[in-house]
């Protein structure tokens, strides 16, 4: 019986290619995936910040941000960090499986708003993962932006995600990307230091820029006390918050952060609004 | 037709009528009455004061499958709800409580299940005449012979019961059994009145709300939360037994090849609530939780629904074991403001 859509069905999608990202005991793979049944890829609609459930049956589901731009093609791709039971499980899938999907979950950056404007993103370690969708969605729209500059850093270089499309894109001329680990490594060609000395720096202005910032919560912080420092207002910084999920819908009750619900009326926040929520950097 | 008397002599063949839909009434669970399935031809006794564990799982079950599917499966079936279900003698408070989470399974995206139920259940409330001793539920805009969120009221006036529709669904009900009853005169609809008026003079207990929902926010860092928790144990009796509380958790099992996914009733008392896997806890002690229980049901509820997530039916009070009380917790906080 299927009388009323029913947000909580995960759909078929299967995965077409994985990689890693980064090694170790947490490491970071990719799946790029499609949906079997044309009409949900059809009806599917994304932008940059917005997030999926997604899951393998018996297992569970996991939130997790969609890391491709909407401008790559009739795919999904997400980045996910080995830590618990269902992460684990995702990792066991390789080409040809299935990976079962549902969403997109929350809101999604503003980039259209942000037509005209300068685009700084500040990304550490797996935080880039919903930064990358607006950098390619930036990228496949230059014309209607005014620059697009990118820092990015993690402990070492293991830690980095996406490294294969750094160095492309480090040779487009609108597009500056700035990468930076945490300690001195043979063979390292780019900076040493943390990621909100390494914006400090950089010196980027504030005129008529906005600057996204995700990544652990220490690293967050210190990037916020920067940016004012720097002279960004609040209405120009913008960062998502990751708070335990569960349906995604705004049902279950888990994800708040004060009186938002961190799967819809989030992830992504302005700061301005953000600083108001008590809970928020908790 | 609208108010009508039951001789309670007809209170069997009133149930009888209903033979074939799923009949949730209050019955005997060890010391305490609780709603469970009646069955065929047993009439439930609605003689009671009020039940531990609150209706609220006619609409949200404790346990409830969400989905069915196969080991390794990708096909997965939604087993929704269709069997008609009538819930006799529930509480005003707790169909109270019914129509504020309602606000949340309809916000913005359906909750299939709950809608569903929803939609097939008939609600019939007994009018409170002997409030328990925790009971505040004027103070958060109900009474004891509220008809929100009731199809149908019930009023016990000794020999019968007076009956009153209060929706479409209620007047089916009552148009279906109405040859068991007699119209009403005046005198009975008076002794409803007079006995509503008495019931709520014998509530003892109030809290003041006034400014809270605003008010909360900025108590954040107030000494308050911690006095309140400090004796707290954690258990999640509070939310568990909480006609509002709607939280829940969604997990899978197999048993063989057979799977499922349910959801569960959760507890934001519970530290693995918001634990992420990284062992990082936004909540990381009761003083925390408890603030976002007040402030999820005093504040950030009336923010997004206007309304306050407590219908004042006092369980919390009642069966924490280490007498944490949500009346005097409204009354910190209103000195605090
Ligand atoms: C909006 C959002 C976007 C995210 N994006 C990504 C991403 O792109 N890549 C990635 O690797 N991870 C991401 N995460 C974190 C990811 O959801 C958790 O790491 C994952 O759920 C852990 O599940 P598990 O079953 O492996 O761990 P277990 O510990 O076995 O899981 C238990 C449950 O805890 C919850 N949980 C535990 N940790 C977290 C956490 N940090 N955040 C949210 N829920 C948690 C989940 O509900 C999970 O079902 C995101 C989280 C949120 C909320
Ligand atoms: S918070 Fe306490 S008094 Fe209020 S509805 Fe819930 S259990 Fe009843
Ligand atoms: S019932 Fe009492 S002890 Fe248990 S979690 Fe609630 S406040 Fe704490
Ligand atoms: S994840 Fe369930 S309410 Fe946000």
């Amino acid at each position: 019986m299927k009388t009323i859509e029913n947000p909580y069905i995960p759909y078929p999608a299967t995965v077409k290619e994985t990689w890693y990202e980064t090694g170790g005991e947490r490491c970071i793979k990719t799946f790029k995936v499609v949906f079997d049944d044309e009409k949900v890829r059809e009806k599917w609609s994304h932008l940059p910040g917005q997030c999926a459930m997604i899951g393998v049956l018996g297992v569970g589901e996991s939130m997790i941000s969609i890391s491709c731009s909407p401008t790559e093609g009739d795919f999904l791709r997400f980045s996910v960090m080995r830590m618990g039971k269902v992460t684990q499980a995702l990792h066991q899938l390789e080409p040809g499986d299935k990976m079962m999907v549902r969403g997109p979950y929350g809101n999604n950056f503003p980039v259209d708003e942000w037509q005209g404007k300068k685009i700084l993103t500040i990304g550490g370690g797996i935080g880039q993962a919903p930064l990358r969708p607006i950098v390619e969605y930036v990228k496949a729209n230059m014309d209607k932006y005014e620059g697009l500059t990118m820092i990015y850093g993690a402990r070492t270089s293991n830690d980095l995600c996406f490294k294969g499309e750094f160095d492309e894109m480090s040779r487009t001329n609108d597009l500056a990307c700035h990468l930076t680990i945490d300690v001195e490594e043979e063979g390292w060609e780019h900076n040493v230091g943390f990621v909100p000395q390494m914006l400090l720096d950089l010196n980027p202005s504030p005129e008529n820029t906005i600057a996204i910032t995700c990544g652990p919560p220490i690293m967050i912080r210190f990037v916020l006390e920067n940016l004012k420092k720097l002279g960004f207002g609040d209405e120009q910084i913008y960062t998502t918050l990751e708070n335990r999920m569960k349906c995604g819908v705004g049902k279950c009750g888990r994800c708040n952060a004060g009186n938002m619900y961190v799967c819809k009326d989030g992830p992504v926040f302005n700061y301005a609004v953000l600083k108001e929520i008590p809970e928020a950097f908790a | 037709m609208s108010a009508m008397l039951l001789n309670k002599e007809k209170w069997p063949e009133f149930v009888g009528k209903l033979a074939g839909k799923n009949i949730l009434a209050p019955q005997a669970d060890g010391d305490a009455m609780r709603f469970a399935a009646v069955d065929e031809g047993d009439a439930p006794v609605l003689d009671y004061n009020n039940t531990r564990v609150p209706p609220k799982g006619a609409l949200f079950p404790q346990t409830e499958t969400m989905l069915k599917f196969q080991a390794k499966g990708e096909q997965v079936e939604e087993p929704l709800p269709d069997r008609e279900t009538v819930v006799l003698g529930l509480r005003p408070c707790d169909a109270r409580a019914m129509t504020i989470v309602e606000k949340l399974f309809k916000w913005d995206i359906d909750d299939p299940y709950f809608v569903r139920r929803r939609e097939l259940t008939t609600l019939v409330g007994l009018a409170c005449s002997e409030p328990g001793m925790n009971c505040f539920c004027p103070s958060v805009g109900g009474g004891p012979a509220s008809t929100e969120g009731l199809d149908l009221l019930l009023t016990d006036l000794g020999d019968s019961y007076l009956v009153e529709a209060v929706t479409e669904k209620g007047k089916t009900l009552l148009s279906e059994t109405r040859d068991l009853m007699e119209e009403a005169g005046e005198d009975a609809l008076k002794e409803k009145e007079k006995l509503v008026a008495e019931a709520e003079q014998k509530i003892k207990r109030s809290v003041d709300t006034e400014g809270v929902p605003e008010g909360l926010p900025g108590l954040w860092e107030d000494p308050l939360w911690q006095k309140v928790a400090a004796s707290c144990l954690g258990c999640g009796t509070c939310t568990y037994l909480c006609p509002t509380c709607h939280c829940f958790d969604i997990q899978d099992e197999l048993e063989g090849f057979d799977g499922r996914r349910m959801r569960t009733w959760d507890s934001c008392m519970f530290d693995e609530y918001t634990m992420h896997t990284s062992g990082h806890n936004p909540r990381p002690t009761r003083r925390e939780r408890t603030r976002n229980r007040i402030s999820h049901k005093y504040s950030y509820y009336v923010d997004k629904f206007d309304v306050i997530a407590c219908v004042g039916c006092g369980r919390c009070s009642n069966l924490c074991p280490v007498n944490i009380d949500i009346i005097e917790t409204i009354r910190q906080v209103k000195e605090a403001l």
